[in-house]
């Protein structure tokens, strides 16, 4: 009994885990959730928890400042979705006032097993993502918007996710020092 | 990392392999989400069979592509120790550091670093030792799952006593 060629690749098994356990999850909050909105919301703030622990391993990890304009942060999430998921989303669609670009995906590995049930339609499957952009940006104290104009999994042909700038947080005076 | 940024580079056409932290942040989401469900958990007692039930349900999933070119398995043993090496290290990073067995359907798999705990305490820390059951509650239902679909029918159950080492008791139910 020669086991020899197979063997498994261990990145390939985590990102594996990492898709079926986040499939655990969606279906585990429609079952706990009559309704898709209440699951979405719940998706996003789970993302905003991810995102703002996230952002201190992209910042150790790729050493990287401050932005200089939102171009800049652009690119940067761009590496981000590189470093963490291994994809590039493509940076289109600015808006003349260079606060709005949309992040393309054309694979997601979110959504690698998925398919959606016709009767799902108001479910933002990858609802996490705008949420850890959100819990990301704003611990560099940047408040954007996030959301979903085209899913792959509604027919789209690719899933774009709008970034809005919203403004930009200032310091907070600590507590009890006004 | 600058290596694995080139290795995802080689093979453009392989999809996405995403990062390890990312699954270990997303369990503490699940975590953070059962417990907050969990409404009328009496004094240490907490409810988290749902955690153990989205293990099973990855478990009963995952093990299916792992195995897909594997050779078939000769019986019982086989596959736990298949469960012990690759499947462990494929998913945790490392492979179980001990098993034992009765030979009557009890396994005892011991890790001595899981990776869920790694990070919680160090050696000899009681600290987090009451809250450890919250971590380990999916990765039982992961093993079986697994199990499951390798057509072992089984409890699992975890027990610490010192992090962040850890032991999963898996007792199969004969037929």
């Amino acid at each position: 009994m020669s086991r020899t060629g197979t063997k498994l690749d261990a990145k390939k098994v985590s990102s594996e885990l990492f898709t079926l356990t986040y499939g655990a999850l969606v279906a585990q909050l429609l079952q706990d959730y009559e309704n898709a909105e209440d699951v979405n919301k719940q998706l996003e703030r789970m993302g905003y928890n991810i995102g703002i622990r996230l952002i201190e391993d992209f910042l150790a990890r790729t050493g990287s400042g401050r932005c200089y304009d939102f171009r800049d942060t652009a690119e940067k999430i761009q590496s981000a979705f590189k470093i963490f998921l291994g994809i590039t989303p493509s940076i289109t669609n600015w808006s003349p006032a260079g606060d709005e670009f949309s992040l393309c995906f054309e694979t997601n590995p979110l959504t690698e097993f998925v398919e959606l049930p016709d009767n799902y339609t108001n479910l933002k499957y990858c609802n996490i993502l705008p949420g850890v952009l959100r819990g990301a940006c704003e611990m560099v104290q940047m408040e954007v918007a996030c959301w979903f104009v085209q899913d792959q999994l509604k027919n789209d042909n690719v899933t774009e996710l709008r970034v809005k700038f919203v403004k930009r947080l200032e310091d907070a005076i600590p507590a009890g020092e006004d | 990392m600058k290596q694995q940024i080139i290795d995802s580079k080689a093979n453009p056409g392989a999809s996405g392999e995403a990062d390890d932290c990312l699954f270990e942040y997303l369990h503490a989401e699940l975590v953070n989400y059962v417990l907050s469900r969990s409404s009328n958990a009496a004094e240490g007692e907490e409810e988290l069979s749902r955690l153990e039930w989205m293990g099973f349900s990855v478990g009963y999933r995952i093990i299916e592509r792992l195995t897909r070119e594997w050779s078939r398995f000769k019986d019982e043993l086989d596959m736990i120790k298949f469960i012990c090496t690759d499947f462990w290290s494929s998913l945790y990073h490392k492979q179980i550091d001990n098993l034992r067995t009765n030979h009557h359907g009890v396994y005892v798999l011991q890790d001595n670093a899981f990776r869920l705990l790694d990070k919680v305490g160090t050696s000899n820390s009681k600290q987090y030792l009451k809250e450890s059951p919250r971590l380990l509650a999916f990765t039982c239902g992961l093993l079986r799952g697994s199990l499951a679909n390798l057509g072992i029918i089984s409890t699992v159950t975890a027990e610490t006593t010192t992090l962040p080492s850890c032991k999963f008791h898996v007792q199969v139910q004969k037929i």
